[in-house]
């Protein structure tokens, strides 16, 4: 059905980014395909041992409750619960979620609102409003769950009319505001993949000015395997809503693993993620204070992940 | 493109014959006159518009009715039995945890939800609970005293 | 006394309160009426521009459009304020925000009148625009209204009352500070809306959710030139107004004449972001203090300069302005006293009476002042405050007169229910505690156009079967007045609160009240309503007595029943006391009225700042600061608050914690805030108010000295508890990792900021810089009320 109304249709699934967006006309579809009846889309099979596999049409809120998942996966349970309200969290799915539109606040806005200021380039225009010399679009993702899922090592299944396919969560996004999934607009995310946990230490902290509603203006997700004798086998570190895309620390990786975690090796991880961070000022918030909170937050998150003080 | 809708709200069928774009809010405020349910945003910013779908608190102004047909739908209007308000509904009342009302109907759906599922909450779970529903009078503290008061007499 | 009332002090329901739990109430969206048309309004694309052209024509030829209006259709000029003339509904010649309606059409559905907004063509020439003070003070270009003191200066005051200069030079310390607090909006959760419906009669009614019936009724009949009597506004239950409600607005002109054109009935429903453009609330004040002490903390002199960034209208804004140097005086002693305040006319939604009207920003900036003061001289911020609150029955150097004051004991007991002395630079590093006090008016004593008659009126008719029908044109807007009317009228009379049929608001069948603004209705409606029951009373309780052979003086009434204090046997039931005064005089119905005493004090500009009755607030914030984030949780208010008595502790202290909340707000988030001449975050999400989670535990404290003039000795509860809240943040947040944040919000962000400058070994301190250098005109001087704090050895 997708790939005959072509680019004129947009997949819905919970409906709770996709239909805000498109009062405000920053989405204009002339048809919506509904995931809602498909049941194989709503389960989570699998467990810790073997790894989980999540539908795509399952909710924040059933993402965010089941033990196996709050005790093995806990960054994923606190960052699917940590998306605006309880009643959000019912209908939206982890799905959307990982393929929510990304933002940006001169874009969120009803058309009045942008015919006002001017157009840009992501919507009606072709300039961008919060870098005006520039010729890309630097919305930020925003998504919760995204970052943890690629601290988590986890891949994606996408159908569509070519055929399937199973990429890294990683490849899903791209650097672009604009146009920030490698998915085809006709291609369906099916479900989530995640590998067993085995021991994984995940930890997700959240930036955001109020205890409910709002989006992250930054999210860390810290991923990490200590092996027996305390040296670290597996760190990721991924940043949320500071970039077009969520941002992998790769120093993670190269500064912690085969050492023991230290305060120092957390501060210099802690100090190329606020490197690394590119706030915009397109969200709520200060961006020199997003960026300055990527340093604490990926300190804190680190610490509290590998038991330091 | 109008369609035929058949909704079950607070136990009754009804039908209505609405564009497919219209939100839940939209056709039971307007097509089926249960107004009592209300709305602050429209952009699933404020949770003034909650209903419960098959006891879920969800959003009414972000739902399309023809993803719900058959599903039970409960809104204020639904929350008193034969008359005798639900000791939600009296607790709200007798504390004046109801200033200007406007978010009442909406922070009582998603209470109902709250104490269906857990019939004494502590306080944090009731923050938990309500924090999807803003609320410009009150400043909370009745309406929390409030859910506690029904939870004690149910 | 208060043993012998039965309803008055009592924890109540209130009396609406079924209907709003049940969905019942019906609020102005609620309506729907046959043949009911939906209009939408199109907003101005640029701050500041001329409106050469509309065309229409593409939006008329779409089907289900049935009237489009501008500017041109809406010529006459209204306003609130006399002086403030300049709305006309829809703007003609030019559009003065982003937002600002120019043009609405109606149609037969909400969906159709939106797209239809869409195809009208509007040819504008842009104009410069000014964004802020700093703008109108430097920027040349076209002013954006033809009126006001100089160029988009739209008002300039100047007053000084005693000798500041002496004052200054009795001083032992003398401290100068700028401060900024930031505007922010009401932000009901009821988003405005209208049904207007012009009948075949040429009758034009309105059903809006309006705090000010009355000023809708005087703002449509002259915009629209019908005469009054054939205009009638009812107020619907309002969902939260915090003043957002209280000027006349476009929506409400614009469905009216869509009905007069269509003669059908229109609706008007605002959509979110079309709310935070119909605004009116708290004005952006930079301002700069200056304050003189002696040593024992005690003020000599004070001196207050405010700028508001008023936004495109007048609005309240020459009283808001008033409002910036009008309360300083009436908190603690002020010997002599300047005031220097001027508001810019700027291209952002017009600014004017939100909850506090004009004072919590100067309030804001003295109570902090205060703070440093007590640092700086070595006393504690209780006893700066508390050894120098105003004396009762005294005078204000600015003439205005104080009565009840129990904020000595507010001060006492919120400082003993908080530990603050034992807490007080005592907390580990990161959590501290301030203090702030405030004063806030219980009803404006003049009234906003100039006239002699009552404030308000409450009619009562009793029918024989015992009911009492009480009329008042008072409109609630959550805060209970309904409620109160209703307790009020039952108390006197001794009836049952089921006996009470109340209907509002409604200036046909309503006498006039001005509306649900400056805290004015308990204390006015209230006395009305007592004179209006007890004129009524007296026949009955004269026609029982006749009966029961009793002198009066020997009769009570109490629980629908009139008996005998001594033989409570000897009685008759209110109903047959009724009746029996109903033959004896003829049909039972009375007025009651209430006119505040004559107040104002013998100078230009003494109207704003007079109210009957003030009460007072003290507050104490406790805060944990993250050093490392900046991140503030406020852990606990405690708050005591001087209301007089309160005629129903639960809706005082609903009236309180919600103050407090909303004061949280506006220290903590809320900003309305522009971006390239538009508003930057006119949504729910973006625009920042606390959630459940965000709220801390809130211990109030009532005080209740019986005011002499108040109904059963009351006073206000609805905006003075919020004026405390901001300071007492800052202070705290002082305390807790010293550092000043002397502006509003206090983010996260700025605390960082402060904590690095502080490590840096420069003045830990975020805030404005100072204030332009404007020329203000030469103050009025004024001789101190007599009866006022003298400066000593002066
Ligand atoms: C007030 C408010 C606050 C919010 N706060 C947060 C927050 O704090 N954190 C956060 O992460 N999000 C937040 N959201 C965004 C959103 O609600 C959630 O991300 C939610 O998970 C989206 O899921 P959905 O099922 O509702 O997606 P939809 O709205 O149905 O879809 C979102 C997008 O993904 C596409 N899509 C959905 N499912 C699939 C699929 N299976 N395959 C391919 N494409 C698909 C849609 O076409 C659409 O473009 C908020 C939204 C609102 C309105
Ligand atoms: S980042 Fe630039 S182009 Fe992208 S949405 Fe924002 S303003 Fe538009
Ligand atoms: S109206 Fe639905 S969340 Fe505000
Ligand atoms: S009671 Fe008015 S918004 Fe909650």
């Amino acid at each position: 059905m997708l790939s005959e109304r072509g680019a004129e249709a947009m997949i819905v699934a919970g409906g709770t980014d996709l239909f805000p967006n498109m009062k405000r006309r920053q989405f204009e579809p002339k048809s919506l395909v509904s995931l809602r009846a498909i049941a194989e889309l709503q389960r989570v099979t699998g467990d810790a041992d073997s790894g989980l596999t999540i539908g795509a049409g399952v909710t924040l809120a059933q993402v965010s409750r089941p033990p196996v998942i709050a005790q093995s996966y806990p960054a994923l349970a606190r960052a699917a619960g940590d998306v605006s309200t309880s009643q959000l969290r019912n209908t939206g799915t982890i799905g959307g979620n990982l393929c929510l539109d990304t933002r940006c606040n001169y874009y969120n806005q009803t058309y009045h609102w942008r015919k006002s200021i001017g157009f840009c380039m992501k919507k009606d225009g072709d300039i961008c409003l919060v870098a005006p010399g520039g010729s890309r679009c630097w919305a930020a993702s925003s998504s919760d769950t995204a970052p943890v899922m690629i601290a988590l090592g986890a891949s994606v299944r996408l159908i569509g009319p070519r055929g399937e396919r199973v990429i890294p969560v990683d490849e899903l996004y791209r650097d672009d505001g604009k146009d920030h999934l490698t998915k085809a607009a006709d291609e369906i995310l099916t479900e989530i993949l995640i590998p067993p946990a085995n021991g994984l230490r995940s930890v997700y902290l959240k930036l955001r000015r109020r205890g409910s509603f709002d989006f992250p203006i930054l999210g860390v997700a810290v991923a990490l395997r200590l092996a027996g004798d305390g040296a670290c086998a597996y760190a990721k570190v991924v940043l949320g809503a500071v970039g077009s895309r969520p941002v992998v620390v790769p120093q993670a990786e190269s500064i912690l693993i085969g050492n023991r975690i230290t305060p120092e090796s957390v501060e210099s991880v802690a100090q190329a993620a606020a490197r690394l961070a590119k706030p915009m000022d397109n969200t709520d918030s200060v961006l020199s204070y997003r960026k300055k909170m990527a340093h604490v937050f990926t300190a804190r998150a680190l610490k509290e992940a590998a038991g330091l003080p | 493109m109008k369609q035929l809708i058949k909704l079950r709200v607070n136990g009754e069928d009804y039908e209505a014959y609405v564009p497919v774009h219209k939100t839940l809010l939209e056709v039971l405020r307007e097509d089926l006159n249960l107004t009592g349910t209300k709305h602050g945003c429209e952009l699933g910013e404020c949770g003034a518009c909650t209903v419960l779908v098959d006891g879920e608190p969800t959003l009414s102004c972000l739902t399309l009715p023809i993803e719900i047909q058959g599903r039970e739908i409960l809104t204020v209007e639904g929350l008193a039995h034969n008359g005798t308000p639900h000791p939600l509904q009296t607790a709200f009342a007798e504390l004046s945890a109801a200033q200007c009302g406007y978010c009442t109907p909406g922070m009582l759906i998603s209470a109902k939800a709250l104490l269906d599922h857990d019939p004494h909450p502590a306080r944090d779970d009731i923050r938990q609970a309500l924090s999807g529903n803003l609320c410009r009078c009150t400043g909370y503290s009745k309406i929390i005293e409030a859910v506690e008061l029904a939870a004690e007499r149910r | 006394m208060t043993d012998e009332l039965t309803l008055i002090g009592k924890p109540l329901p209130k009396v609406d309160a079924l209907g709003k739990v049940t969905g019942e109430t019906k609020y102005a969206d609620d309506l729907a009426m046959p043949r009911m048309l939906h209009a939408k309004i199109l907003g101005c694309h640029y701050p500041h521009a001329r409106i050469k052209h509309i065309g229409t024509a593409r939006a008329q030829a779409l089907p289900g459009v049935v009237a489009i209006i501008t500017g041109a259709d809406l010529p006459v000029k209204y306003g609130n304020l006399p002086v403030s003339q300049d709305e006309t509904g829809l703007a003609g010649d030019k559009g003065r925000f982003v937002g600002d309606p120019i043009a609405a059409v109606a149609a037969v559905d909400e969906e159709t009148a939106e797209r239809a907004i869409d195809l009208i063509d509007v040819e504008y020439e842009e104009l410069p625009a000014f964004m802020s003070v700093e703008d109108v003070l430097t920027k040349e270009g076209e002013p954006i209204q033809d009126y006001g003191d100089q160029g988009n200066v739209h008002k300039m005051v100047a007053l000084e009352f005693g000798d500041t200069e002496s004052g200054f030079a009795a001083a032992d310390y003398v401290r100068e500070d700028t401060f900024f607090y930031q505007g922010n909006t009401h932000l009901p959760m009821e988003e405005h809306a209208v049904v207007a419906h012009y009948t075949a009669d040429g009758k034009l009614t309105l059903w809006s959710s309006t705090q000010c019936p009355h000023y809708v009724h005087r703002a449509l009949s002259k915009a629209l030139a019908i005469a009054p009597s054939r205009v009638r506004i009812i107020a619907t239950p309002v969902g939260g107004g915090f003043g957002g409600k209280s000027d006349p607005l476009p929506h409400e002109v614009a469905a009216a004449k869509l009905s007069m054109i269509t003669g059908r009935p229109v609706k008007i429903a605002l959509t979110r972001e079309e709310v935070f453009y119909a605004h009116r609330g708290r004005h952006p004040v930079l301002m700069w203090a200056k304050t003189g002490v002696r040593k024992d903390g005690s003020i000599t002199a004070m001196h207050f300069k405010t700028f508001l960034d008023g936004g495109a209208y007048g609005s309240y804004g020459v009283a808001s302005t008033y409002y910036t140097g009008a309360l300083q005086p009436v908190t603690y002693k002020v010997p002599t006293y300047k005031f220097e305040g001027m508001r810019a006319f700027t291209n952002k939604p017009a600014c004017g009476p939100k909850r506090g009207h004009g004072t919590p920003q100067p309030r804001f900036g003295m109570e902090i002042q205060l703070d440093k003061i007590a640092e700086a001289i070595g006393i504690s911020p209780v006893d700066i405050r508390r050894k120098f609150v105003v004396d009762e029955n005294s005078y204000t150097v600015n003439h205005l007169r104080i009565t009840s004051c129990a904020l000595g004991e507010c001060i006492d007991k919120v400082a003993a229910a908080s530990g603050f002395n034992d807490k007080h630079r005592k907390l580990p590093f990161g959590k501290g505690v301030g203090l702030a006090c405030s004063s806030y008016l219980s009803g404006a004593g003049l009234p906003i156009y100039w006239n002699n008659m009552p404030h308000t009126s409450v009619q009562i008719k009793i029918d024989r079967g015992g009911g009492v029908a009480v009329l008042c044109g008072s409109t609630d807007i959550g805060q209970g007045s309904n409620s109160v009317l209703a307790y009020t009228v039952a108390e006197v009379l001794g009836v049952s609160l089921d006996a009470i049929q109340l209907t509002v608001s409604d200036t046909d069948l309503t006498p006039i009240d001005l509306g649900s603004y400056s805290s004015r209705v308990t204390f006015m409606m209230g006395n009305a309503a007592i004179e209006a029951a007890s004129k009524l009373k007296k026949l009955i309780m004269e026609a029982a007595a006749e009966k029961l052979q009793l002198p009066v003086e020997a009769l009570a009434a109490k629980n629908n029943s009139i008996y005998c204090i001594d033989d409570e046997r000897r009685s008759l039931t209110f109903a047959q006391a009724a009746q029996l005064a109903e033959a004896k005089h003829g049909g039972l119905g009375a007025m009651g009225s209430y006119t505040p005493p004559k107040l104002a004090g013998p100078f230009r500009g003494s109207g704003v700042g007079p109210s009957p009755a003030y009460s007072y607030s003290a507050c104490v914030a406790q805060v944990d600061v993250d050093p490392e984030t900046g991140e503030i949780k406020v852990e606990k208010i405690w708050i005591a608050h001087d209301c007089g008595r309160a005629i129903n502790p639960l809706l005082v202290i609903g009236q309180t914690e919600g103050s407090v909340y909303m004061g949280l707000g506006e220290a903590l988030m809320e900003e309305q805030d522009f971006r390239r001449n538009q508003h930057k975050i006119p949504s729910l999400l973006d625009y920042k108010s606390l959630t459940m989670m965000d709220m801390p535990e809130v211990e109030t404290i009532l005080v209740e000295p019986i005011d002499p003039e108040g109904p059963f000795g009351a006073k206000e509860a609805g905006q003075g508890p919020l004026l405390p809240v901001p300071p007492a943040v800052a202070n705290a947040v002082y305390d807790a990792v010293g550092v000043r944040i002397d502006e509003l919000p206090i983010t996260a962000d700025k605390v960082l900021k402060a904590l690095a400058l502080k490590a840096e070994g420069k003045e830990p301190r975020v805030g404005p810089k100072g204030v332009p250098s404007f020329v203000f005109p030469e103050p009025v001087r004024v001789e101190p009320h007599p009866q006022a704090p003298k400066l000593r050895g002066a």
